[in-house]
């Protein structure tokens, strides 16, 4: 099919636009034909987006189904997926569905609700697809509506603090990007971003207001962006917004937040930071990595003494996402190949665990560990779920939460041996809060009179999670699903950021002819 | 002056007689129960006038000896001009009428300085751009203070006439400084006496005092602290006047004056328009965040956004006139919305302009509240509204010409102004209840909102052609 990206780009946005015209609000069966067709639509994204992944040729490095429109401003309407970007986008999609089911009880203001995720829907796909600068940062940005909104209407009680910081966060680093890319693109004279990834930009050193700054133009360009990445991700010290929104958000929010809004930041790097300014990342990757470790124990130690379940996730996401910018900037093949299994592991683990937290909100209607206790005995088929997942967060073998951490580890063992070192410190952090969480929650005994009469999981919730379970499982003893899928385009990464610096270390001392041989083989 | 002179400025002419048509028929008819149906007219003929303009052939026309020029910019901005006067004359008339204040003057008046706006964008000569200039000016004056028997009204009026008069004297000193020195005052003279990019002292003293001067019309910061009160104080048909079409004229009157009188000379007023732009970004996005009148806070807006426009011709190139003129006709787009929406603002039939009237709004009426919505994220610049494409345009301009530093100051401050554009979403979405606003009435302003809305959300597929129209204008003007 020549369209299939833009189809499952724009089936969620054009049943939003049904939804926006033809839907109605006024009872319970016009508020469930809503959900419905929410539910159906981003089903059926999801089982269009399955033919992309079948037909996907993993040996072929390039760009597959590529479309390419002329638009406004000399920029071009192109999208196209890699073996970096596709699990991306079949993460979105598989998520959705599981997303709109986790907010099924929610009655107010429901057309609107089923309208922003299915407008957040295309937004975000459209994020992984966009192979135009300007295109990407169109849907990067345009997210925020929706989930500005998402926060603000169905938030908890803090919620127009948190949508606030969320915006502004996220708007202050984004623009400082926007600058790069247009400097980018007068620069390169294209905002195609296969073509700019080949772009050399400038790495001579400059001087700006009296500072020296070495790598020059890249470096400049390599923050402005990272401004926008690390917010993203969100690492640390720029992650306090992600404790406040996912706090604030609803169940379905934090999912998406968790899931896939916070892939993006890593997505980033993978797509611009490495191939376009390689020689940035290269000097300025000590720092990111020194950054991630911090994150991954500064994260597990806050998240320890957290009281509020969801802000638990939240820090222990955070955690997780330095593993990420890790596994990145050790620039290595088991680096990236790590870094996306972890980000695609987290999706399902991290949405896992707010869809947990959600169930017993549901019915307790209060996110504090205090409340809750011996949930066990009430609820075993909860236990056992919940359980699941939390030895997933802690990095068990057999889950998919393992072979992220292990390669991104191994990874950076090569390149930085302290780095891992402090990191690996962050592991045993993140088994005592997991595990602690647990105990607190479902072990014990059941004192609290309120929880007496809790009910376990009914047949949608399980539902909910079945999917994930299966693919967390799947994904923990087989591996190669993911690799096989992803090992060219990283390989092909790998070998062209090493290309990058070699030739730019060559130049400096000898010419150029010399450089294919200074370049290191792989 | 002959007839080839009159048709090249047929369309000043004709409006020009329209005014005095309609002036002669509400003097001879009396009263006012004319005015309603001048004022429809007038919009027709704004209407017309715009097609005739557009459709013409793009080629360089001059009149008068050449104190006239008729050319793709000067008729880009026309058309620019007459399409935001025709859609605030639309959106007026019911608020006017409700509010008794419907004279057969108002469409006059507002001809008259639309005549004033379109001399202004074709002068090539320093008497008719002052001719222009302050033909729009008085008929502003009057519009400001329309509202006789309203002390703020009144207050914004004299206010205006003022600082208007200083600001023209300002002008008219900078004026006959570069008369003095370049010894001409046809913009080709005056480019002609500036060699290898530097022009005399004398010529840059005088060009600082013309655009301190034009820096007030269209209100830039150091010279901004007559819009608030204005905007606030004028009725808000008015308002919306002053914040669309005199804005575009004088942007447009702005960049002909730089390139076609001291267009090879860009480095000596590059500077003085980098500052004026850096600081009205600035001080328009944190003079709003204290703004609780939605009046009020269009006002700082409409600085932060001149700002923005300034940036482009800051880069003083073709990619920058054109990136105005994008800036430009996307700015009055989405204020000619939000303005609409200001004035269905009504509670129990009294008009009300306060941000904290807009909380709940998206419950009791959920199509307006979305129609804002997308307007605030528009001027807040998030894409894929136009107030996105707008901001990229300029910034793409001044990055194109080196002036990234600056660029860095815009971006920061529209995430300042960001703050307090998503403050009115939230009152919309999640604000705290309140009385409803009136869902009953003005049908043309709830439409003329909700185009504006489609407008800036559809935009984004191909900007309407007004790229193209843009990049033909510029290319007359900066060869």
């Amino acid at each position: 099919m020549l369209n299939l990206l833009s189809i499952i780009t724009f089936t969620p946005a054009a049943a939003a636009l049904i939804l926006a015209v033809l839907g109605r609000d006024k009872d319970a069966a016009e508020r469930r034909n809503a959900k419905v067709l929410a539910l159906v639509a981003t089903s059926a994204t999801f089982l269009i987006s399955l033919i992309l992944l079948v037909d996907f040729d993993p040996a072929n490095t390039g760009f597959q189904y590529v479309e390419e429109r002329p638009w406004i401003m000399g920029l071009t309407y192109k999208l196209g997926v890699d073996g970096i970007s596709v699990l991306f986008v079949m993460l979105t999609t598989f998520l959705m569905p599981i997303t709109i089911l986790a907010c099924w009880h929610v009655e107010h203001r429901v057309k609107e609700y089923m309208i922003a995720f299915l407008l957040l829907e295309t937004l975000m796909i459209g994020v992984f697809v966009a192979l135009d600068l300007v295109l990407f940062y169109l849907f990067f940005e345009a997210g925020l509506i929706p989930m500005f909104l998402i926060i603000g209407i169905w938030g908890g009680k803090q919620r127009i603090y948190a949508a606030f910081k969320f915006f502004l966060y996220t708007f202050f680093g984004s623009v400082l990007m926007l600058v790069a890319m247009i400097a980018m693109f007068m620069d390169a004279g294209t905002t195609d971003i296969p073509t700019l990834m080949q772009h050399e930009f400038s790495a001579g050193p400059i001087s700006l207001l009296g500072w020296q700054i070495a790598g020059g133009a890249q470096t400049l360009m390599f923050l402005a962006f990272f401004a926008s990445f690390a917010v993203k991700m969100p690492m640390w010290p720029v992650h306090t917004w992600l404790p406040d929104a996912h706090v604030q958000a609803p169940t379905a929010g934090s999912v998406v937040l968790a899931a896939v809004l916070l892939k993006m930041g890593g997505y980033g790097f993978l797509r611009f930071s490495l191939p376009m300014f390689p020689v940035a990342s290269d000097l300025l990757a000590p720092l990111v990595l020194w950054m991630s470790a911090i994150a991954i124990v500064y994260a597990s130690l806050v998240a320890l003494v957290q009281e509020d379940m969801k802000k638990l996730v939240a820090y222990s996401s955070v955690a997780h996402m330095g593993f990420v910018t890790m596994g990145i900037f050790a620039a290595n093949q088991q680096g990236l190949d790590g870094a996306i299994f972890q980000m695609i592991s987290h999706g399902f683990i991290s949405g896992a665990l707010f869809l947990a937290v959600g169930v017993i909100y549901d019915r307790m209607h209060t996110r504090e560990i205090e409340a809750f206790g011996g949930l066990v005995n009430r609820m075993p088929v909860y236990a056992a779920v919940f359980m699941l997942f939390t030895m997933a967060n802690v990095g068990l073998p057999g889950t998919s939460g393992f072979v992220g951490e292990f390669l991104t580890f191994m990874a950076v063992f090569q390149v930085n041996t302290w780095v891992a070192v402090v990191a690996a410190t962050g592991v045993v952090f993140s088994a005592g809060y997991a595990l602690w969480l647990y105990r607190r929650v479902v072990f014990g005994q059941m004192v609290k009179e309120s929880l007496k009469g809790i009910a376990d999981m009914d047949a949608r919730e399980k539902l909910m999670f079945a999917p994930l379970i299966a693919m967390t499982l799947l994904l923990g003893v087989y591996p190669s699903l993911v690799t096989d899928l992803i090992g060219p385009s990283t390989e092909a990464l790998v070998t062209h950021y090493n290309a990058a610096l070699g030739i730019e270390a060559a130049s400096a001392p000898v010419t150029h002819a010399a450089a294919p041989a200074a370049a290191p083989s792989h | 002056m002959n007839s080839v002179d009159l048709s090249i400025a047929l369309p000043e002419v004709l409006l020009s007689l329209w005014a005095m048509v309609a002036l002669m028929a509400g003097a001879y008819f009396g009263k006012d129960g004319l005015a309603r149906t001048l004022t429809w007219a007038t919009i027709a003929v704004f209407l017309l006038l715009a097609v005739m303009i557009g459709v013409l052939e793009p080629q360089t026309r001059s009149a008068f000896g050449g104190l006239f020029v008729d050319d793709p910019f000067a008729r880009f901005a026309k058309v620019a001009i007459l399409l935001a006067g025709a859609a605030v004359l639309v959106i007026g008339v019911d608020y006017l009428e409700r509010a008794g204040m419907m004279k057969f003057e108002y469409p006059i008046l507002v001809a008259l300085a639309t005549v004033g706006m379109m001399v202004m964008v074709s002068a090539a000569d320093l008497l008719t751009l002052y001719m222009g200039l302050e033909l729009q000016s008085l008929a502003l004056y009057v519009l400001a203070a329309f509202r006789r028997d309203s002390l703020k009204a009144t207050e914004a009026g004299l206010k205006y006439f003022v600082l208007g008069a200083l600001a023209s004297g300002l002008l008219l000193y900078g004026a006959s400084l570069v008369y003095g020195y370049a010894g001409t005052t046809r913009f080709e003279g005056i480019l002609s006496t500036i060699h290898e990019g530097h022009m005399s002292v004398g010529l840059l003293m005088g060009l600082a005092f013309m655009l301190a001067g034009l820096a007030f019309k269209v209100s830039s910061v150091p010279f901004h602290m007559w819009t608030p009160d204005v905007y606030e104080g004028a009725p808000t048909p008015v308002t919306a006047f002053f914040a669309t079409a005199p804005k575009v004229a004088a942007m447009a009157l702005l960049a002909r004056l730089l390139h076609d009188g001291f267009g090879t000379a860009p480095g000596d007023w590059g500077q003085i328009l980098a500052f004026l732009a850096g600081a009205s970004m600035v001080v328009g996005a944190v003079g709003a965040l204290s703004q609780r009148n939605l009046k009020r806070l269009m006002a700082y807006s409409s600085i932060s956004h001149m700002g923005f426009a300034l940036l482009g011709l800051t880069a003083g190139t073709q990619a920058g006139v054109q990136a105005t003129l994008v800036y430009m006709a996307i700015y009055v787009a989405m204020s000619v919305g939000v303005f609409a929406f200001v004035l269905t603002m009504r509670r129990d039939g009294r008009p009300v302009a306060q941000i904290d009237d807009l909380n709940m709004l998206s419950a009791s009426q959920p199509v307006q509240a979305y129609v804002l919505a997308i307007l605030m994220f528009s001027l807040a610049g998030v894409p894929p509204m136009l107030g996105f494409w707008a901001k990229f345009t300029v910034l793409a301009a001044a990055i194109g010409a080196g002036w990234v530093v600056l660029a860095v100051i815009g971006v920061i401050a529209s995430v300042i102004g960001a703050f307090y554009y998503l403050r009115v979403v939230y009152l919309i979405f999640f604000g705290s209840e309140a009385t409803p606003l009136d869902r009953d009435g003005a049908p043309a302003q709830r439409w003329m909102a909700i185009g504006a809305a489609a407008v800036t959300l559809l935009g984004m597929i191909n900007l309407f052609g007004v790229e193209g129209a843009a990049a033909i204008a510029a290319q007359a003007l900066v060869p």
